[in-house]
């Protein structure tokens, strides 16, 4: 998918995504789906707030040595019979996976659901070297049914509604009695269980992402609630688990304690349904499990990262969390943004990723209301870093040029207290003159981007400034 | 405290919107401080740098930083009506000096003394209560910077519910941004109207005649979708009310015997 970004046209998308109705709809229950039960989580469970800590404490820890535990988890999957392939950016990655493909001589792969293979545009390299991929994940499932994108790092097809999903299965799924009843979501789950449930059998290789990649034992964990990845990963011939170096952490129990944080930020649930690890191939005597188990580990950009302002993105583990309370979001729903990561992680992953130049809209379209931030599991301090991006563009001289002349000329004379003060008096009595009274103006020039929406509010008059110095000075 | 003990010195910063736009909340805010038992200095000033930090210029910033640092030096306490503003100061000047151990130091300080005004008067006057009259009901909506990085959100309604007549009615998502963020409402103006939208419904459901809050920038521009919806809901900052001082029109709102 999205090695051609969209996020230059960032404000196009979301003037579409403003004006669709449906996408509007589904935004209602994305808003009012995950708040309220993150809040509830967090609150059943005393300790949570000490368990962010921990978690900031134990990825940063990791991140500070990141040479040493990937070279432990490597050697212990080495150990364990499985293989390790380090790829510096998605063509590499590519070239990996679709290697190993290509060796087992395989037709289709299943795949558990994974925001790294968006990131390498997977999916379109599997088709174009004729091996099939097979979303196993409902609504990743959905998504590709429909030639779309995820919108969302845990739900991808949360801009649809279930009416939209009906059709797309009864457009799909022609074998199936046409007067079927799957007019509510377990009904659809059904029929995408029972659909996907032959793929499953027939697959010869299966891909799944990693929530973690354990040092210690060389063990990759992925949480699902369908159990889609558990078929994914155990029925083929072969598992594939690609990741993102940042994915270690040092043992087992670290593990468990960020999977503490991890499904009550995401969807407020104390434990995902599914919680699966799994280290190396079928051994002798196991019962089911791959013949084959290689790991994918991709940089993309991500260890040029380590020792910048941008370090503390690398903590993120992807819960979700910062779009589901972000205003923006809200507004605009996950395609508009025009990549792989929407919401405030995406606005400050994407420029790593893509380039500032690309995708410096992102971290400008917020308003740091700062609610990410105050749900982050890791404790990101997701504005902060996007107003590091704007130090980037401001420094490259990327902003835009009427942005840069008004903030100067703004500068010139905040920077000239006495000037100031006799500018600005003069300048709020003329346009309270201008008000005439009536308190606001419907219309001003070079401030459409406000007047087009709302009025703006007429000065009193005279600055506090005068004035105090009349009445006290 | 006795007549003989000095009163400590509270510099008020009125921010630049306030000083330009609505001066009335400066004086409201004068007075509040004052019924605390201290003595208000206004030291000369324009802007706290907020939007050159946020719009990615540090140097200018970082010199308007100083020049607030400088002006406020004789002050035992810096005191905006403003949680945005008060966050920059209070929060974020410090990082401008990183690298630079004696300036930054002097930052801290000064970071240290800087307070939002209800957070002000509550937390470090120990006010319960306010002298003031307003029968009927109002909404507060929290502006984020305060909120979340300055912690004000039981103060305001603490010295609100003193206020005799006044009905505090909570509206729903009052937490949630109003979708100003400053430059963002004009740079991405059809996102910003489509959170505030969703505010002033908000507003709306409450059934307040009332909107407060405590910062003018999203007063403005909850106050610019009210009025542009035709709503007669009167906003004002919440230490017009705290002072009694109600007597300008509210924000958006025409002079007595105009029409809108």
């Amino acid at each position: 998918m999205s090695l051609h970004p969209t996020t230059p046209q960032f404000k196009d998308n979301a003037h579409r995504a403003l004006g669709d109705a449906q996408l509007q709809k589904a935004l209602v229950n994305v808003r009012a789906g995950f708040m309220d039960k993150r809040a509830a989580a967090a609150a059943r469970l005393p300790e949570f707030e000490a368990l962010r800590d921990s978690a900031r404490d134990i990825k940063n820890h990791t991140l500070a040595h990141l040479d040493l535990y990937l070279e432990a988890y490597a050697a212990k999957v080495e150990a364990s019979g499985g293989h390790v392939h380090f790829c510096r950016d998605a063509a590499e990655a590519n070239k990996a996976v679709i290697d190993i493909c290509k060796s087992l001589g395989a037709k289709t792969a299943t795949k558990g659901k994974s925001m790294i293979s968006e990131e390498m545009g997977l999916n379109d390299a599997l088709d174009a070297a004729g091996v099939k991929p097979i979303e196993t994940d409902l609504g990743e499932y959905i998504i590709q049914l429909r030639g779309e994108t995820p919108s969302h790092i845990i739900a991808p097809a949360c801009h649809l509604t279930k009416d939209q999903v009906e059709g797309d299965f009864r457009r799909v799924h022609t074998h199936l009695d046409a007067a079927r009843d799957i007019s509510q979501p377990p009904q659809l789950l059904a029929e995408a269980r029972a659909v996907l449930r032959e793929k499953f059998l027939a697959a010869d290789v299966g891909i799944t992402g990693a929530n973690f990649l354990i040092a210690e034992t060389g063990t990759s964990i992925i949480v699902t609630n369908e159990g889609n990845g558990d078929l994914t990963q155990t029925l083929p011939k072969a598992h594939i688990v690609i990741a993102s170096i940042e994915k270690i952490v040092p043992t087992l129990e670290d593990a468990s304690q960020l999977l503490r944080v991890l499904a009550r930020s995401a969807t407020g649930q104390d434990m995902s349904v599914y919680t699966t690890f799994s280290t190396g191939p079928r051994r002798p005597g196991d019962v089911d499990g791959p013949e084959h188990y290689h790991v994918i580990l991709l940089d993309n950009g991500r260890s040029s990262m380590l020792g910048s302002e941008f370090e503390d993105m690398l903590r993120c583990i992807r819960c979700g969390a910062c779009m589901n309370h972000c205003p923006v979001y809200h507004a605009v729903g996950g395609h508009a943004y025009g990549w792989v990561y929407p919401g405030p992680m995406g606005s400050v992953l994407t420029p790593t990723l893509i380039g500032v130049d690309k995708g410096g809209h992102l971290p400008n379209a917020s308003t740091f209301c700062g609610r990410c931030e105050s749900v982050c599991p890791v404790r990101i301090p997701l504005p902060k870093l996007m107003r590091h991006w704007r130090e980037r563009e401001f420094e490259r001289h990327l902003s835009p040029a009427t942005q840069r002349k008004g903030l100067g000329l703004w500068a010139f004379f905040a920077k000239r207290p006495g000037l100031y003060r006799f500018a600005t008096n003069l300048g709020m009595k003329a346009m309270a003159l201008a008000a005439r009274g009536k308190g606001k103006f419907s219309r001003m020039p070079l401030a459409s981007g406000w007047t087009d929406y709302r009025d703006l509010p007429a000065p009193q008059g005279g600055t506090f400034q005068q004035q105090w110095k009349q009445k006290r000075g | 405290m006795s007549s003989a003990e000095k009163k400590p010195v509270v510099g008020l910063f009125a921010t630049c919107l306030v000083d330009l736009m609505r001066p009335s909340i400066g004086f409201a805010a004068a007075k509040l401080i004052e019924e605390s038992g201290c003595e208000v200095v206004v030291p000369p000033q324009t802007c706290c740098g907020q939007p050159a930090f946020n719009s990615g210029d540090r140097m200018t910033a970082r010199d308007l930083a100083l020049q607030a640092i400088d002006a406020f030096s004789g002050c035992d306490y810096v005191v905006a009506p403003s949680g945005s503003c008060g966050g920059m100061m209070a929060k974020h000047y410090p990082e401008l000096f990183a690298g630079e151990p004696s300036l930054a130091k002097r930052a801290q300080a000064f970071a240290d003394k800087t307070y939002e005004l209800t957070s002000f008067l509550v937390d470090v006057r120990g006010v319960t209560s306010v002298r003031a009259r307003h029968v009927g009901q109002a909404t507060y909506h929290d502006s984020c910077s305060g909120l979340r990085e300055l912690g004000v959100q039981s103060q305001p309604r603490k010295l609100l519910s003193s206020v005799e007549g006044l009905e505090l009615v909570e509206m729903n998502e009052s937490d949630v941004c109003c979708g100003f963020g400053g430059a963002f409402a004009v740079k991405y103006g059809e996102i910003s109207d489509a959170i505030v939208s969703k505010k002033a419904e908000n507003i709306t459901a409450s059934g307040a005649p009332m909107l407060l809050a405590g910062d003018l920038g999203c007063l403005m521009n909850m106050a610019g979708k009210l009025s542009r919806q035709g709503k007669t809901i009167e906003v004002r900052h919440v230490a017009e009310v705290l002072a009694g001082m109600t007597g300008e029109p509210p924000i958006c709102a025409p002079d007595a015997g105009e029409k809108s």
